[in-house]
């Protein structure tokens, strides 16, 4: 692929970059709950939302409207600062993320001729960053939980602690051997290593395994949803949350989906290169929605596990795979 | 211009949150200043154009130190408030003083020592992860090893402390259902 030269990227750029990532995954956050909730009906043989519009359509409209104006409690004995700051850091960890990652195609606005580039903070250590920015998210539940003065609350950061700090372990790792393969820690990088190449996951199946499952984990997405673990913590860390607050957990939490499915997407399945006679911007999207999908899929296809469960596959099962999986990496690319 | 603003946004907003880590009596608003302080000590690391350092910043300290300290404050009850006890107010008095000493030192030395200068300067067209690496594994990498055998050290003294019962399950009952219930039937004669 032959370097094209690219417009300079301004601060107005920028700025418009971040305002388009705030209001489009936002409003994704918002659709995704209605799309979650008929992909699990169709996958149960239910019908899901029905009611409010065509289809239940306008059921999203609904809901914002009831988290809106529902009343924002803060119970009696919580520390109030911290319980009111709780939910705004996971939600901007999560966008604070998404800041280093390439989420939609660059395009230039025509007349005032700002150029918006693809990735709105294009740092040389990308995917460290955004690792490291879903790790400080890990906060939002911790605090959370132990502000609200409510036992399920504790036992909810407890258990957000234990989980999200055991796979970080295993994100890490097992994002280290292709960061091996490529020798950058780039997003870009990455993109360019597999544009004539074969995609990484193919060089990689192991890794990608293990950081689609590790994933799942720190997006506290349905196999291993145990910080909100109805059956057993009423709600966990967000027993006592009401309203919007409630609701920028949500936005966090999908914002952190759409997060995974961009690495994957980039790291692991060939990025936005052009495939085929599809352009690369309408390959990643696909890519992002089809991880988006996957999560909902696996949802409906698998139960909770138990928490002693969760720790044993994480230390017993998937550290060592991942230790090997390094290991044997390195040892190939001496020998090669 | 941005670099200074920035700088002294950081700057501003480290102190005021390390200050109320120290003088706040809540265990929880301690905790969560200090993290909240580690994120702002990140933002110099990415002022000075130290990318990687400021993302393993991010990671060690506010991903993995500061979760344990959270972790340990599990066993508390986060919403009260602490009752220090200072038993020796001559001790704590003289620590202070030093402390400060130390701090006029710290900030007189760079009008001190004008001729500080970088050894390592930022090379271009090589990496910042290149660039920590190359002076890890040549200049410092006796300290580098010392540092990992330190580590297994404690990793191996960490499993010891927390590996007694490790083969014993907490879900699946040694004792039989039958025995169990033999158990139930016996203390109920009783």
């Amino acid at each position: 692929m032959e370097a094209t030269i690219l417009p300079e990227v301004t601060a107005a750029g920028v700025i418009i970059k971040a305002v388009l990532i705030l209001a489009v995954i936002s409003a994704i956050a918002g659709f995704g709950t209605f799309i979650e909730r008929k992909i699990l009906a169709f996958m149960q043989r239910r019908l899901g939302p029905m009611h409010v519009g065509p289809h239940g359509l306008l059921q999203l409209a609904a809901d914002g409207i009831k988290l809106f104006t529902k009343e924002d409690i803060i119970p009696q004995h919580a520390n109030k600062v911290v319980f009111a700051v709780a939910p705004a850091i996971t939600a901007a960890t999560a966008f604070i993320a998404l800041a280093a990652v390439p989420v939609f195609p660059d395009f230039t606005i025509p007349f005032v001729d700002i150029y918006v580039p693809s990735i709105a903070s294009d740092i040389n250590v990308g995917i460290l960053f955004v690792l490291g920015m879903m790790a400080a998210g890990l906060y939002g539940p911790l605090l959370a939980g132990m502000a609200q003065a409510n036992k399920w609350g504790i036992i909810g950061s407890a258990r957000t602690a234990i989980q999200f700090l055991s796979y970080e372990v295993i994100t890490g790792l097992s994002i280290l051997a292709p960061i091996m393969m490529v020798g950058s820690l780039s997003f870009v990088d990455f993109n360019n290593y597999q544009t004539d190449g074969l995609w990484m996951v193919v060089y990689q199946p192991v890794a990608f395994v293990l950081f689609i499952i590790a994933g799942f984990a720190e997006t506290n997405r349905t196999p291993f949803d145990l910080l909100e673990h109805e059956a057993e913590v009423i709600s966990g860390y967000a027993t006592e949350y009401s309203g919007m607050r409630w609701g920028m957990f949500f936005i966090g939490e999908y914002a952190n989906m759409i997060t995974i499915g961009v690495i994957a997407a980039v790291v692991f399945l060939g990025g936005y290169n052009d495939f085929w006679i599809f352009p690369g911007w309408l390959m990643i999207i696909a890519k992002i929605a089809f991880s988006f999908f996957f999560m909902l899929w696996v949802r409906a296809a698998w139960p909770h596990v138990r928490p002693d469960q969760l720790m044993w596959l994480c230390w017993k099962v998937l550290m060592p795979l991942a230790v090997i999986n390094v290991i044997i990496t390195g040892i190939v690319m001496m020998l090669v | 211009m941005y670099e200074v603003i920035a700088f002294y946004i950081f700057a501003i907003s480290t102190t005021i949150l390390f200050l109320i880590t120290v003088m706040s009596k809540n265990v929880l608003y301690a905790m969560t200043a200090l993290a909240a302080g580690m994120v702002m000590i990140s933002g110099f690391f990415f002022l000075l154009g130290a990318d990687f350092l400021g993302v393993v910043q991010l990671i060690v300290y506010v991903g993995a130190v500061m979760a344990l300290y959270a972790f340990a404050m599990m066993f508390f009850d986060a919403t009260k408030d602490i009752k220090e006890k200072h038993q020796n107010p001559a001790l704590v008095f003289l620590l202070g003083g030093l402390m400060a000493l130390v701090f006029v030192v710290m900030f007189s030395a760079p009008i001190i020592g004008e001729n500080v200068q970088a050894l390592y300067p930022i090379v271009d067209g090589v990496g910042n992860a290149q660039a920590v690496g190359m002076v890890l594994f040549t200049k410092y990498l006796v300290p580098f090893e010392v540092a990992a055998v330190m580590l297994l050290v404690a990793m191996i003294a960490g499993i010891i402390l927390a590996g007694k019962k490790m083969d014993y399950s907490l879900t699946e009952c040694e004792v039989s259902d039958q025995e169990l219930e033999d158990e139930i039937l016996k203390g109920e004669a009783k």
